[in-house]
């Protein structure tokens, strides 16, 4: 390339363009860095194709619905892990999206100015502890405290109700189903919080006081201009959030009783597809366990995929709408 | 004035937004009490379990005193070879994304994937390493962990470096190239020296976000009892090390494992500080 480059100079010095060794080596060079980063990251998603194809093929598409989880004879199916996921993940979208709704309103709308950078910023840095804390905070103290003080109330209370009175049947464990979505479902809110905090910033003041303007209250501003202004951007954030507790393995493996099960009490041990991971990966042997714990992974991967392209799109959405 | 005051609607308009108004302040308060209650039993716990025999001595057995010498220097060496593996690829490719090919056909995948790859589960790549290092080198290996770590730095560092580099202005671009400088000096010289706080800031980020990470390492760095420096062999580690003596029985290690909690819980609390303070420092 060099040797062409040096004879364009020389055969039209003024006005060829002029490709000199070092451009051509740094653009290739980042170029190539480019390829190889999106290279890298699609063959995760290869490989745990390739990881579980030995599962998936052997026990079909039935694995995805099978309750049974035998290693012993060579048993798999994801049912219980798919259920627990999806089950503390829904437990902490309906702890975590009212609570962080309410602590971005407060932050953007109601908060004295003096307290608002402060409390922005130590909700950003709460988003950054490992969620490791949070797993251990929960087995250690929150576990204990449920199952002395609200798990007996709820049983008392909502176990007799027919209906949902099975959700909250079964003895207080103090780990299991429940917990882990509310462990979830705390670790999530500073995340979410955040998210929708930069999503409300996003409100041009101008809309905000030609409303309070024509007399509006606090809560119908609120209502009226920055929910419907802002509402693709909340539903990314709240995905994105989603997305996280989909996938969270730390603050679920402590608190969630890891027993392949499904019970119908929300307070019953479970397992999800990451504590599932954590716990038995390392100890598992023959080829088939393995292979079906990477099917677990590639489920996993998957659900996670398109929630976070749907998030990520909802915000692209929001952002077109601030530039225009 | 006297009407509107006691008209039904205004009465519940106003009671709307007074409740709405507390409704809000409560959540903001139980979440945020939450938040700091969780912080608060870190604390009270961590700072009981430090002490000098914590930064000096090796991870015990059970039922005998330690400390965690073996997980911190583990968890340093795997942070240090995996930000220095992913920086110059994430750098260079996030220069790719904000200079050449801003608006090519291989910046749109690329920067969707490396999004995607941001909050993806963090097992997941834990899963990946396991098949591409793990197995055909047949054991568990810090090589492998750090590699993990890398992947996790990848789109951290490429998505800082785009963004920061899309603040430099095209005007300084426009004026470098006027001047007859080539495209890749004016990168060097004129783009990366006006970024440069921002794209550290990026890696200082990454940096805070790899040290807290658990999930990725079960499976490919493993876990050491003993001091190894070995980056062949299973090393010990600060994330690991908590969830295996936090799950166990015995108090001790349970004890370690509060302790090693704060630690990593203030050092990625004080990069994530310094890493504010240089971005803001740089606004102005």
């Amino acid at each position: 390339m060099s040797t062409a480059a040096t004879v364009t100079v020389q055969a039209a010095p003024a006005s060829a363009p002029r490709v000199l060794p070092a451009e051509a080596l740094f653009r290739n060079a980042t170029m190539g860095s480019a390829a190889f980063v999106l290279v890298l990251l699609s063959g995760i998603a290869v490989s745990l194709v390739l990881g579980g194809w030995n599962a998936l093929t052997h026990f079909g598409p039935a694995f995805l619905v099978t309750e049974v989880w035998n290693p012993v004879k060579e048993q798999f199916g994801a049912l219980v892990p798919i259920y627990g996921t999806l089950v503390t993940s829904a437990i902490a979208m309906l702890i975590g999206v009212p609570v962080s709704l309410g602590i971005a309103l407060f932050l953007t709308e109601m908060c004295p100015e003096w307290l608002r950078r402060p409390l922005g910023i130590a909700i950003e840095l709460l988003a950054g502890i490992p969620s490791i804390i949070y797993g251990m905070w929960g087995l250690f103290v929150f576990a204990p405290f449920f199952a002395a003080n609200v798990q007996p109330w709820l049983i008392d209370v909502l176990g007799p109700i027919p209906g949902i009175g099975a959700l909250f049947s079964g003895a207080p464990y103090g780990v299991g189903i429940l917990t882990a979505g509310l462990i979830l479902g705390i670790m999530v809110l500073p995340f979410i919080a955040a998210v929708i905090r930069d999503v409300f910033e996003t409100v041009p003041p101008m809309l905000k006081e030609s409303a309070y303007g024509l007399g509006c209250t606090t809560w119908e501003v609120v209502w009226h201009v920055v929910i419907p202004y802002t509402r693709v951007g909340i539903v990314g954030g709240v995905m994105l959030g989603l997305g996280r507790a989909l996938g969270e393995t730390m603050a679920v493996t402590f608190v969630i009783g890891n027993a392949h099960q499904l019970a119908a009490s929300l307070m019953a041990p479970g397992n999800t597809i990451s504590s599932a991971l954590a716990n038995e990966f390392t100890e598992a042997v023959g080829d088939l366990y393995l292979s079906s714990l990477i099917a677990l992974g590639l489920i996993l991967f998957v659900m996670t995929f398109i929630v976070l392209a749907i998030a990520k799109w909802m915000l692209a959405r929001l952002e077109l709408r601030v530039e225009r | 004035m006297k009407d509107i005051a006691h008209s039904t609607l205004y009465r519940r308009r106003k009671i709307t937004n007074v409740v709405t108004q507390t409704c809000s302040i409560l959540a903001a308060g139980i979440g945020l009490g939450a938040l700091v209650l969780i912080v608060w039993t870190l604390f009270y716990n961590g700072v009981r379990s430090i002490d000098l025999a914590i930064f000096t001595e090796m991870t015990p057995p059970p039922g005998s005193a330690g400390g965690l010498l073996n997980a911190i220097a583990g968890s340093l060496i795997m942070t240090a070879v995996g930000v220095a593996a992913a920086t110059p690829i994430a750098v260079l490719a996030g220069t790719y994304l904000a200079e050449y090919g801003r608006y090519s056909t291989l910046a749109k995948p690329t920067r969707f994937f490396t999004d995607i790859l941001l909050s993806a589960p963090s097992i997941v790549i834990g899963l990946f390493v396991y098949e591409v290092m793990v197995v055909p080198m047949g054991n568990f290996s810090a090589w492998a962990g750090a590699m993990a770590l890398a992947i996790i730095v990848v789109p951290v560092v490429v998505r800082t470096t785009e963004n920061m580099l899309g603040l430099v202005p095209d005007s300084l671009r426009e004026a470098a190239t006027a001047l007859g400088t080539p495209r890749w000096k004016v990168i060097q010289s004129v783009c990366y020296r006006a970024a440069r706080q921002g794209i550290m800031t990026g890696i200082l980020l990454a940096v805070a976000r790899v040290s807290g990470e658990t999930a990725p390492l079960l499976f490919t760095a493993l876990n050491n009892q003993f001091w190894s420096t070995d980056l062949n062999a299973p090393m010990s580690n600060m994330p690991v090390v908590i969830f295996q003596f936090a799950m166990s029985p015995y108090e001790d290690w349970q004890k370690l494992a509060w302790g090693g909690a704060l630690i990593i819980t203030l050092s990625v609390l004080s990069l994530n500080i310094v890493a504010r303070i240089a971005l803001h420092a740089k606004r102005q």
